[in-house]
């Protein structure tokens, strides 16, 4: 029975589909089902499957999106009983996202909000066009472990390594990982400027996220 | 005959067209400039919460007091460029941060150097009507970069220059750049050399630097150029339909603002819309139906009998290869069907990232071509060849007939070199990139600097010096 459940719920984030999310999420606290295990077996899979799917091409982004936006549905539904049971799901990494000072369009960094979300990422957004200073006292009150900084224009480009300069004089990094996007953001600019990480599209940023949350556990210590 | 080509129908634009306005009014347009939301106000425009509702008849009022066409000139005071009617001009893709480099075919920072080399092969070749400030010089301080590729440009070029401001701040130092090669800001004004491009944030929304700059190139009387960019599924309806309304609603807002700050200021219908890539989010300016979305937007602009611009001739690939060529070739000549005035992209790769000189003499060759497609075919002489055959009989001797010497130059594009139509020699065949190395460094050799007035100099040089002053970068300025 678990078993159908699980399945379908796989299914609805594949399918992108919020409703049947959240009546599956409903379904499972009726039935006594330990959200956390619901997550884990049923939504966070099909979130994965998309993923990889996104990967290989037989997914698109208006595909992830809605998956993304299912996994919200259903997490939505089961995070009160979660924190009930003290049983939340342990949060892949703190990451601070904003487009770079003078770039107001967001479109790439609202994709890599949705889907870091629905990840388990925890998001802590700061919108469009943001100043290096508030990148880092953002990063220093939520205890972040990556930032990440978008530029769509070619003009902007230049406040992703203004962000980087600012967590470096703040003593922020290498704690703090830096990581870019942008349509002409490219992995030669990433190192040029001194970034952990670049990626070509949302779903290969998340691997890049989840490598770098990875380092930062096992290598130094929390912040002061 | 002069061959063209419709998307639209009439009835198709007057759904649009009626879209678009019901768009300015709801949701209505966000924006950014306190200036421009108090002129809105003096006209009775409701702006709550920085979104202005915009009244069709309000638009209409402007769209009146637009002009229909303009010219741009030369250093010499002539008219090259006609923005209006059916006339199509062509100019290199602009604010480049990257250029190709021949040898390595790596993308590096382009730099002073490059820029230049860009504008010496453009200022020789006719098929491009207007330079641009092609690529962003990474060797000089960004503060006062979109200065420093203007003040570069009118240094070593005589033609009219399509170019943009990335600031507010930065706008009146440009213009004060052209004043300077013009003569006066009223010389200026009176026979604009350089045209501005001023974009949207779409969807919807004239962000504080755009709107502003709207306004202060209408009250100088310097043309805008205004670039709305959709991105259809990404930033605006993904049907292409839909994608061509907003960017009607966003150039419509943006007339209004320009003309109630500047009654017939000069303002061009532009555009440089693409759909967006659902695999990789971003926008491929060498997809057909990024050409479709282009060749839309201009035709709604001509129904409303205004200039027109739109952002072709550009590719998605990395190299100067065969997707750059059948892309860039392809949109050049649906371009100029459309009658587009002016058609920037020449020279862009993977998306307009990066800018390529080779590129650009190869595009060169496709838009020769894509002119010599919009001439058409032509009848000359009486008949179309039996007084030709009563001459040659069945002798086949065309060849020898004054008439073939007389009108093969006319009848045929005679491309340069960079075109291998030659029979195969003894000699290893070359590929259109080698050609095109070979052509770039023949243009460059030929090239001469003009000779400008040094009272002209020193005020350039004054006038970037006060800008980098003011910006706090003055020791950062190449030497």
């Amino acid at each position: 029975m678990s078993d159908q459940l699980f399945q379908a719920m796989r299914q609805s984030i594949i399918d992108g589909a919020p409703d049947a999310a959240t009546e599956l999420a409903q379904q499972a606290l009726v039935n006594g089902i330990d959200p956390l295990e619901a997550v884990n077996r049923g939504f966070a899979a099909g979130i994965t499957f998309a993923g990889d799917q996104f990967g290989c091409g037989q997914m698109f982004l208006p595909d992830l999106l809605a998956s993304a936006e299912a996994m919200k549905a259903a997490i939505n539904i089961l995070e009160p009983e979660m924190l009930k049971r003290g049983s939340q799901r342990a949060a892949l990494g703190k990451v601070v996202l904003g487009t770079a000072r003078g770039d107001i369009h967001d479109i790439g960094k609202n994709l890599i909000a949705t889907i870091f979300s629905a990840s388990g990422f925890q998001i802590f957004d700061l919108g469009t066009s943001v100043t290096p200073e508030q990148f880092v006292a953002k990063a220093k009150e939520v205890d972040a472990d990556i930032v990440g900084i978008s530029a769509l224009l070619t003009t902007t480009m230049a406040g992703q390594k203004a962000v980087i300069e600012a967590l470096d004089r703040n003593g922020l990094r290498p704690r703090v990982k830096a990581i870019i996007g942008g349509a002409a953001v490219t992995q030669k600019w990433a190192a040029e400027i001194g970034a952990d990480g670049y990626s070509r599209n949302a779903i290969d940023a998340l691997d890049l996220a989840k490598n770098l949350v990875n380092k930062v556990a096992t290598k130094e210590a929390p912040l002061a | 005959m002069r061959p063209t080509i419709q998307l639209l129908t009439p009835d198709l634009v007057g759904r649009i067209l009626c879209e678009a306005f019901e768009l300015l009014m709801s949701p209505g347009v966000r924006v950014g400039s306190a200036p421009v939301v108090d002129l809105f106000r003096s006209v009775g425009v409701a702006v709550n919460d920085g979104v202005a509702h915009i009244p069709e008849s309000l638009v209409q009022k402007c769209l009146a007091s637009a002009p229909r066409d303009f010219y741009l000139y030369n250093r010499q005071g002539e008219k090259v460029v006609h923005y209006g009617g059916d006339d199509v001009h062509f100019d290199p893709g602009s604010c480049c941060v990257q250029i190709l480099d021949p040898n390595t075919l790596e993308a590096r920072p382009s730099e002073t150097r490059d820029l230049i080399r860009l504008i010496q092969v453009t200022e020789s070749l006719p098929q491009f009507a207007a330079q641009s400030t092609a690529v962003v010089c990474n060797d000089a301080p960004s503060a006062i970069g979109d200065l420093y590729r203007l003040f570069v440009v009118l240094q070593h070029s005589h033609k009219p220059v399509v170019t943009g401001s990335f600031s507010a701040a930065g706008l009146q130092g440009m213009i004060d750049l052209l004043a300077a090669d013009s003569g006066s800001r009223d010389k200026l004004r009176e026979k604009p050399r350089a045209v501005f491009d001023v974009c949207p944030s779409p969807p919807l929304n004239w962000s504080e630097f755009g709107s502003h700059n709207l306004l202060d190139l209408a009250r100088a009387g310097v043309p805008a150029e205004i670039v709305s960019m959709p991105l259809a599924g990404g930033t605006a309806p993904v049907t292409l339909a839909g994608s061509v309304t907003q960017h009607a609603a966003e150039v419509l807002a943006g007339i209004t603002v320009h003309q109630l700050a500047g009654p017939g200021s000069p303002i061009v219908w532009g555009g440089a819309p693409a759909i967006f890539d659902m695999r990789s989010g971003g926008a491929p300016m060498g997809a057909v139906e990024t050409a479709m979305l282009n060749m839309a937007c201009a035709e709604v602009g001509k129904q409303l009998g205004l200039p027109t611009h739109a952002y072709l001739v550009a590719t998605d690939s990395k190299f100067v290869d065969a997707q750059a060529g059948a892309e860039s070739a392809r949109s050049a000549m649906l371009g100029a069907l459309t009658r587009i005035n002016m058609i920037s992209g020449a020279g862009m790769l993977e998306s307009l990232a990066c800018h390529s000189v080779e590129k650009l003499v190869i595009d060169a060759e496709s838009i020769a071509s894509a002119y010599r497609l919009v001439r058409g075919i032509e009848v000359r002489g009486e008949t179309l060849a039996t007084a030709m055959f009563a001459q040659t009989g069945l002798s086949g001797e065309f060849l020898k007939l004054k008439e073939t010497r007389a009108l093969f130059r006319q009848e045929q594009h005679l491309p340069g070199a960079v075109i291998d139509r030659s029979a195969r020699g003894s000699e290893p065949a070359s590929d259109t990139l080698e050609r095109a190395r070979t052509r770039v460094d023949e243009l460059v050799s030929i090239y001469q600097k003009p000779s400008l007035p040094d009272d002209v100099l020193r005020k350039f040089q004054s006038i970037v010096e006060r800008e980098a002053d003011r910006a706090g970068v003055h020791s950062a300025l190449p030497g």
